[in-house]
């Protein structure tokens, strides 16, 4: 039976200005745990070769190796390509937020961020916040080597930053799914090897490297489908034309669905985890 | 009825994992300012226990309120009342001793300048000043410690919790470790630390909970455990081991006593309630010509207690156990 009992003892009410909840203290916390992260990278540099090298090794291999024969030339292949890669990479780049949360969750330290008076949310949301640098510099990256390589974006500055900012978005999005594995995983390789399982063939199965009216139907159909392709599409209309398409609009309606389902997931499985 | 203010009220907390029944029935009663020892062996749900009552595990059955609030219903509330400092250093390796303390207060919902400040205060206190500015890597596991329980100390919780804070330890620095907890009590805060070792629990603890395979087994200060194993005890070594038996027949006679042989057989061990009849013990030793190579009295050890308790066959087990509770009741 569990009515509850009269207890004898008196409540103690906590000291003022200790464990405040609310989205503002949620928010405030979330940047907290993010300055965390950031710290940490300053600490471990290392831990952004992928960021920092996958872009240019991939752009340049890629470009040069297909420009050619898909495109003609290099750049005319540009400004197909160079969407692809960028999009590839934050994507990949999300994989290893996941694995960077579990490697940090099997530390002692999370055990005290459980018994902090704190959102539940925020070590894990300020985990994903602060890799949304990883995705700037990948981003900056991508651009810079296509740029270099001859890359005119004909929609502009702008247009760039604006794309840049949407895989951002999208990339901090899809982290929420690798975290949510990153915490039921049992361990932090496990999440790598399946996420690269399944991404592998997403990124490559979309428009992101050829056009897609070669393939035949059935493949064809799925990279049409694929949510890759969509994002790719939206940062190609508006780094080539300045062109907000529906594309974006798709994109960002994904991200923000993949978020409402993953990240109320991802919490409750993060409080159950002893 | 008691008007002390209880920290932790806890009854027939249970908690498994699989098919293990990690805590088994848990009541705890911590009266708040005192500082109370749950002792027990490796495995003895002392972890999961105070995980449970710190909001980090949900039990699978029973209650807990830490100051009048249910651990599960206003975990929330329990969350800013206590500070947890756990058996592994749960402090942030890749950072500094000061970005670990900045980061815990702003979290706790400190201003950044407030946050600075209560980092350096407590770095002084807990003697870390000098390497507030190192990655911990470099730290040593009583740095460690230190520095983890100053982290659950910055928004001076009236309930800590401290799980094995000297395990792993060496001697010196246990002695500066228990010097700390003994000032953090000095101070009105409650804490329930767990350790396996009974020297520790007897040291620093004012009441002691004796806890093996999920249960408490014992409960009390810890002389009412000591005196629950029994009084002390008579021990004699004869010049002549031949003589042993003779010897026992006398303790029986004049003590009231069965006297325990060494395996060796040269030494006898009795209960001793009553000191005034040793020497009656000894004159007829003398009178039967036993002589004596060496003679003590031991005072009973929580070493014996919690072997009595918690070592002890299965059978014999469950006796121990209802003799103790009955002493202490």
């Amino acid at each position: 039976m569990t009515t509850i009992a009269p207890t004898t003892s008196p409540r103690v009410a906590p000291r003022p200005g200790i464990g405040a909840t609310g989205l503002g203290a949620t928010i405030r916390q979330s940047f907290t745990m993010a300055y965390r992260g950031l710290v940490k990278v300053r600490r471990t540099p290392e831990q952004l070769f992928d960021v920092t090298l996958m872009p240019i090794v991939f752009t340049v291999m890629f470009t040069y190796i297909f420009g050619g024969a898909i495109a003609g030339d290099i750049g005319s292949y540009l400004p197909v390509i160079i969407p692809g890669i960028l999009v590839q990479t934050n994507i990949t780049s999300s994989i290893v937020t996941g694995v960077q949360l579990r490697e940090d969750m099997d530390k002692g330290v999370f055990d005290r961020f459980k018994s902090l008076p704190i959102a539940r949310i925020a070590p894990l949301a300020g985990a994903l916040l602060a890799d949304t640098v990883r995705y700037a510099i990948a981003t900056a990256i991508t651009f810079t080597v296509g740029i270099i390589m001859g890359l005119r974006p004909e929609g502009g500055a702008a247009a760039v930053v604006l794309a840049g900012l949407l895989v951002i978005v999208v990339a901090w999005a899809i982290s929420w799914i690798f975290a949510y594995f990153g915490v039921i995983a049992r361990t932090a390789s496990s999440v790598s090897g399946i996420a690269n399982l399944v991404l592998f063939p997403l990124t490559f199965l979309s428009n992101a490297f050829v056009p897609t009216d070669t393939l035949p139907g059935w493949l064809r159909w799925f990279t049409e489908v694929n949510p890759i392709s969509h994002l790719i599409t939206a940062v190609r209309e508006l780094i080539n034309h300045g062109a907000v398409t529906g594309d974006l609009w798709i994109s960002l309606l994904g991200a923000a669905v993949v978020v409402a389902v993953f990240a109320p997931l991802t919490v409750r499985a993060y409080m159950r985890k002893a | 009825m008691t008007t002390t203010p209880l920290a932790v009220e806890a009854t027939g907390l249970v908690k498994t994992f699989g098919t293990n029944r990690a805590v088994d029935g848990v009541d705890l009663r911590v009266e708040a300012g005192t500082v109370y020892g749950v002792l027990g062996p490796n495995g003895a749900g002392k972890t999961t226990t105070i995980s449970m009552l710190a909001t980090l595990l949900k039990a699978d059955a029973g209650e807990a309120r830490v100051f009048g609030h249910d651990v599960r219903r206003e975990a929330q509330t329990v969350r800013s009342l206590i500070g947890v400092t756990g058996q592994y250093a749960s402090v942030d390796e890749t950072l500094s001793a000061t970005e670990n303390l900045v980061i815990f207060s702003r979290l706790l919902g400190l201003s950044r300048a407030e946050s600075k400040r209560k980092s350096v205060e407590l770095l002084e206190r807990f003697g870390l000043t000098e390497a507030a500015k190192r990655p911990l890597k470099n730290f040593s596991g009583g740095m460690r410690r230190r520095l983890d329980l100053a982290a659950s100390l910055i928004a001076q919780p009236p309930l800590i919790f401290l799980d094995e804070p000297t395990t792993g330890l060496d001697p010196r620095t246990r002695a500066q470790m228990w010097d700390t907890i003994r000032e953090l009590v000095a101070t009105g805060s409650t804490v329930l630390l767990t350790t396996q070792y009974l020297d520790e629990a007897d040291q620093l603890a004012d009441r002691i909970a004796v806890i093996d395979h999920g249960r408490v087994v014992a409960e009390g200060t810890g002389d009412e455990l000591k005196a629950s194993i029994g009084t002390s005890s008579l021990q004699l070594r004869l010049t002549d081991a031949l003589r042993l038996d003779a010897a026992r027949a006398l303790v029986r006679n004049t003590l009231g006593v069965d006297a325990v042989a060494s395996p060796e057989g040269s030494r006898l061990t009795a209960p001793m309630s009553d000191p005034d009849r040793v020497t009656d013990l000894l004159v007829s030793f003398r009178e039967a010509g036993i002589s004596l190579a060496e003679m003590s009295v031991q005072k009973p050890t929580l070493d014996e207690v919690f072997l009595t308790i918690t070592g002890a066959p299965a059978t014999t087990d469950d006796d121990a156990q209802r003799e103790l509770e009955g002493s202490i009741a």
